[in-house]
């Protein structure tokens, strides 16, 4: 008998305690977090943090070592069978079937998850239909352009109306024209009310996109918050982008003035992300002057994206 | 069960049409039990008759064999294969699936050869319902054979490798091409634990009423037994590969 868990309504998707070891390496460290019905969830972490991990075992593709994942009140351990009919999986390849056409493609899955006859050929056209490629629904998958694979490869997902879906690098390796379609389709979907969970490396994507985002590093947890909110946890930081002439210092002499949280370099131009402009920039303007060097170009912008997501990593590592 | 039947069913359709026509498929699965009987029939000519049941036992074998090798090697090493897993159905059912698109390619695989042994060597089987009913649970029986050795390799680009590594031996060791009555003792207990024997014992009795080892109701038993033990070892198989 399936016993559904009472999970808050807010919950679709709940992780508590989850953990996964493979021999002694630990992939997820016992992480707890909830994703809501209806919102756009993303999930970022270098590689190697576990978010894949953390995905497979939510779609069984990978077993739980300790604690419990629920989907809709599903216990992913117990209830596998009934996990799979309400989620939807779009993995980071297109790894449909070559030789079957878009169509029989949509067909296949429909028949996998039991959709009546009638039924799947309707939502196979409208499928194909909203991700634009009914005029080639005779066409076999290996000949379709990476773009189009992608967008079927999410069709297929969609074919048994899965209350959540799970994008990996949905838009991974696509043109600028072919990502805005499939993030045009992807928002249309969540309007419809489908749950999306995003897994990316695209910070900047994520950020746009997603309501609330979870930083997962050494299979931890890191940080749970809306964009702006992690955005503000590192408002107080900016970036001074600075450039010198005639030479470029050491960067481990940059990092080492007050104020300076951390230094990159990118070509000529040297990124301080720092927590106090006006005392920064008198020891910057200071220790030009001791090396008898002359500041090129100096630029003061907010952190952006990246900045911030490499920041909680940063700091993760730092603890 | 039926929805698992059914899945299992649609596994099997999608495998023939995605897979039916890739070479390596063609190559082991057609082309190389036609191009093998032909030689030994235009070799042997009309003393073939005890040759030609293990024609059609070798046809079946690498028919239903090769199908169920190359629809795994491309769905382990492309991804696709966990696809399967994201569906609403048991390993069971999946195994099932594999099979029988490898049953039935081996079905096709036997019927060219049983074609060119009834016009070159014109002896018509003298128990057809027994003929039919041996093809069918050879066939299975390789499928699930098959199936079970590709799940077996962890390295899918390895899998028709080993699975040639498998079936040449046993061709020359299961009584379809040397009469393993001839042979030292050791080569008949080998023989005796080759399940290509039992298929080729059962389709020889069909059709001259002898057999070499095994007698064809001990033999045909033995074989759903077999096919049934591979099934859930396959099934037990793929649960063990997920990490």
């Amino acid at each position: 008998m399936v016993i559904r868990r009472l999970m808050s309504d807010e919950c679709i998707l709940e992780a508590r305690g989850l953990f996964k070891k493979y021999g002694d390496l630990v992939a997820v460290n016992g992480i707890n977090f909830c994703v809501k019905r209806g919102e756009i969830f993303g999930f970022l972490g270098p590689n190697g943090a576990g978010k894949t991990t953390t995905v497979r075992m939510f779609c069984g593709l990978t077993r739980i070592t300790a604690g419990e994942a629920y989907i809709d009140g599903y216990s992913v351990k117990k209830d596998g069978k009934k996990i799979k009919r309400i989620i939807g999986v779009v993995p980071d390849i297109s790894n449909l079937y070559s030789e079957l056409t878009c169509l029989e493609n949509l067909l296949f899955s429909g028949e996998m998850y039991g959709v009546p006859k009638r039924k799947r050929l309707e939502k196979a056209e409208e499928l194909l239909r909203f991700f634009g490629l009914w005029n080639r629904r005779n066409t076999k998958f290996k000949n379709l352009s990476k773009g189009l694979k992608r967008r079927l490869t999410l069709a297929v997902a969609l074919i048994h109306d899965p209350k959540i879906l799970f994008l990996d690098e949905p838009t991974l390796g696509l043109d600028v024209l072919s990502k805005r379609a499939i993030w045009d389709r992807i928002l249309k979907l969540n309007e419809m009310g489908t749950t999306i969970f995003l897994t990316t490396h695209n910070i900047y994507e994520a950020f746009e996109i997603c309501e609330r985002i979870a930083i997962i590093n050494h299979g931890e947890i890191v940080a749970i918050e809306r964009p702006e909110s992690l955005k503000k946890m590192f408002s107080a930081r900016e970036v001074l982008e600075v450039s010198f002439t005639p030479d470029n210092p050491p960067i481990e002499e940059l990092r080492s003035l007050h104020g300076v949280v951390d230094v990159e370099k990118e070509k000529s131009i040297f990124k301080l992300v720092i927590e106090k402009p006006i005392d920064i920039l008198e020891d910057l303007a200071k220790y030009a002057r001791d090396k008898g060097l002359n500041i090129a170009t100096l630029r003061l912008r907010e952190a952006d994206a990246e900045e911030v997501f490499l920041n909680i990593i940063g700091e993760m590592r730092d603890d | 069960m039926i929805n698992e039947l059914l899945g299992s069913y649609y596994i099997a359709k999608k495998d023939l049409k995605e897979y039916y026509f890739k070479p390596g498929t063609i190559s082991w699965g057609l082309v190389f039990p036609i191009a093998f009987t032909l030689a030994f029939f235009i070799r042997h000519g009309g003393s073939s008759t005890w040759l030609a049941p293990g024609m059609i036992s070798l046809a079946i074998f690498f028919g239903a064999t090769s199908m169920s090798g190359m629809s795994l090697v491309f769905e382990r090493r492309i991804g696709s294969f966990e696809r399967l897993l994201l569906f609403p159905i048991s390993y069971t059912g999946i195994a099932l699936g594999k099979t029988l698109s490898s049953f039935l390619y081996g079905v096709i695989s036997a019927v060219p050869v049983i074609i060119l042994a009834f016009i070159l060597v014109p002896i018509p089987p003298s128990n057809p319902l027994l003929l039919i009913m041996s093809i069918a649970v050879a066939t299975f029986l390789s499928s699930t054979f098959g199936v079970l050795l590709s799940f077996s390799v962890n390295d899918p680009s390895q899998i028709m490798i080993v699975f040639n590594l498998v079936r040449f031996p046993m061709m020359f060791l299961s009584d379809t091409i040397i009469p393993v009555a001839s042979l030292p003792e050791l080569f008949r207990v080998i023989a005796l634990a080759m399940p290509l024997t039992y298929m080729t014992e059962s389709i020889r009795y069909s059709y001259t009423t002898a057999y070499d080892l095994v007698p064809p109701l001990p033999s045909i038993a033995l074989q759903i037994l077999l096919s049934i033990i591979f099934l859930f070892v396959t099934s037990r198989l793929i649960k063990s590969k997920i990490p």
